[in-house]
């Protein structure tokens, strides 16, 4: 019996042992950036595994200002923001359309999003930027977000459709024998119920528009129009040889999603996991 | 089934609740794909005035080019040891954290990490790592094969891209098998143990058996994300060196957008297509006929 049970403690001990080796094997890059992100270049050069001598913040304030990394923190926010609002409303509209209207035309509509689903956005960039371009929505934000709404609603309406076919019809009847409209009844009755739903819609959502990086450098050209990926892009390939500015310009550009994760990992983990199954 | 009285009322109902997002998908998706395949069948150059049909030129021009299957026989390793290397990683990393010890938790929040970030972030990441810590390290603990910067040298450089990108997607799959690790029926494992069957019989026998819903999701995300990966390509070695990583999304993004082929680079870009289309379907078709009625 003793045997056995040493057997089990070395067992656990292996264990969190091996843990904790993926744990650093997954976290070690962020750390390194990190303590270098305070460092100048020489010091990076000859030891980028020694701790910082002083906690200087001058690569930040100057990777900050040279960035212009407001403005760009805004894009990001104002692109990925107004994109979760229109994808969210439009989507779950949508899909309630749908399943709960009986026309032949919902299965064809149905059937043309599942096939647009695997469709890469390379197979549409070349024809997509030769209309889009001669339409002058170029360095649009705005343009971005309606981009964002015909690529991303296959998925998200796909998403709701499942999600509206389970939940009962009995309340929305009852709404509307009392009179109430199709549009007020969604918003009142159903749109509530979906709540699960939208929340994992809108972690994955967000985690896409916010780290998209193709679509973007294909239309966002000015540079005052650059999101986050992008103005890392051009800042890290413009300051390469400044190495302690490229570190603390990575940590800027990482940040406020580490800090958001920390708050919500509960919800993004339980969102990712939910939203891989469906 | 909601049902309207007149043809009108329908109407409104579908300009009301479907209308605008139809539109955006019409013009931002099937516009592009529609005259994207009308591009691949002509000769048209993006500056051209008189277009002319054609057919299958541009196909026969792609299949032609040496360049593009080199590119692709590059990215069928990528793709081949990504996919393995993932998930054999990431079914690991989902046993450990669901086998029970205290900070299971945390470590699940932290191999997930990566997958926050976007690729052209973690390649510049990673850029660093390769180019200064670990040749640095190399050279102080006299460690020969670290001492030689990766990127720099074709035969390492694919193999940085293929660590990379496994670092990158294990998070995420891990998370799926967590879910379907978690979902096996907990009487059927007592059943086992009572049974007297050992820890591999168990993951052999009734684990794995149980998990082919979960293989189907994450091996078809898997086989996608590696055929498709262009950011961190980009950001981590540019294709290079002599474009020994160039992977496929980089070369039909190069020969469009640099070289400004872009009849033949779109007709690449279907062929791309198709070829992955073809094995993802292939590759769902196979796991579903494999899949058991857990009881």
């Amino acid at each position: 019996m003793s045997e056995r049970k040493r057997m089990t403690r070395i067992a656990s001990f292996l264990k969190i042992f091996l843990a904790l080796f993926f744990l650093v094997m997954m976290l070690f890059p962020f750390a390194l950036i990190l303590i270098n992100a305070f460092k100048s270049r020489m010091e990076i050069i000859q030891n980028p595994l020694s701790l910082p001598c002083s906690l200087s913040l001058d690569n930040f304030v100057t990777a900050w200002k040279t960035m212009d990394y407001q403005a760009v923190l805004g894009n990001t926010i104002y692109i990925t923001g107004l994109s979760q609002i229109v994808l969210i409303l439009f989507s779950a509209m949508l899909a309630y359309m749908l399943v709960r209207w009986n026309w032949k035309i919902n299965k064809l509509i149905f059937f043309m999003l599942i096939c647009a689903m695997i469709i890469p956005f390379q197979s549409l960039m070349i024809p997509f930027v030769s209309i889009f371009g001669k339409l002058g929505m170029m360095n649009s934000r705005t343009a971005m977000v309606f981009f964002y709404l015909g690529f991303g609603m296959p998925m998200t309406t796909f998403m709701y459709h499942g999600f509206i076919k389970g939940i009962s019809k009995e309340m929305e009847e009852a709404a509307m024998i009392d009179g109430c409209s199709n549009f007020s009844c969604f918003w009142r009755v159903v749109f509530p119920n979906l709540k699960p739903i939208s929340v994992t819609i809108l972690i994955i959502n967000i985690l896409w528009i916010w780290n998209d990086f193709l679509l973007p450098s294909l239309v966002l050209i000015q540079e005052k129009t650059r999101t986050i990926p992008l103005s890392t892009f051009y800042f890290f390939g413009e300051y390469t040889a400044e190495l302690g500015l490229a570190m603390a310009a990575l940590i800027m550009s990482v940040l406020p999603v580490i800090v958001i994760y920390l708050f919500l990992q509960k919800y993004i983990i339980a969102g990712v996991m939910d939203g891989a199954i469906k | 089934m909601h049902k309207e009285k007149t043809k009108q009322k329908s109407f409104g109902v579908f300009a009301l609740f479907g209308l605008l997002p139809l539109l955006a998908f019409v013009i931002v998706v099937m516009i592009p794909f529609i005259s994207g395949l009308l591009l691949s069948l002509t000769n048209w150059n993006g500056v051209l005035d008189s277009i002319k049909f054609t057919g299958l030129h541009n196909y026969a021009v792609a299949i032609h080019d040496s360049d593009f299957w080199a590119s692709m026989k590059l990215t069928v390793i990528y793709v081949a040891f990504v996919t393995i290397l993932t998930n054999v990683l990431a079914f690991f990393l989902a046993s450990l954290v669901t086998s029970g010890f205290k900070g299971q938790n945390l470590c699940r929040m932290g191999y997930f990490t990566p997958n926050l970030i976007g690729g052209v972030i973690l390649g510049f990441i990673w850029q660093f790592i390769f180019t200064r810590v670990f040749v640095f390290a190399g050279q102080a603990l006299g460690i020969s094969l670290l001492a030689e910067n990766w990127l720099t040298q074709p035969q390492t450089a694919l193999w940085t891209l293929i660590i990379v990108s496994v670092w990158q997607n294990a998070g995420y799959m891990m998370l799926i098998y967590v879910a379907g690790l978690m979902g096996i029926d907990q009487s059927l494992i007592e059943a086992s143990q009572i049974d007297g069957a050992s820890n591999w019989q168990r993951l052999l026998k009734l684990k794995l058996p149980l998990m082919v819903p979960a293989f189907t999701i994450t091996l078809f995300l898997t086989l996608r994300r590696a055929f498709m990966v262009y950011d961190v390509n980009l950001s981590l070695t540019k294709g290079g060196p002599y474009n020994s990583t160039q992977l496929i999304a980089m070369h039909v993004y190069n020969d469009a957008f640099v070289n400004q082929n872009l009849g033949p680079g779109q007709a690449k870009a279907f062929i791309l297509f198709a070829i992955v289309a073809v094995i993802a379907m292939l590759q769902v078709y196979i796991l579903k006929s494999k899949e058991v009625e857990s009881l």
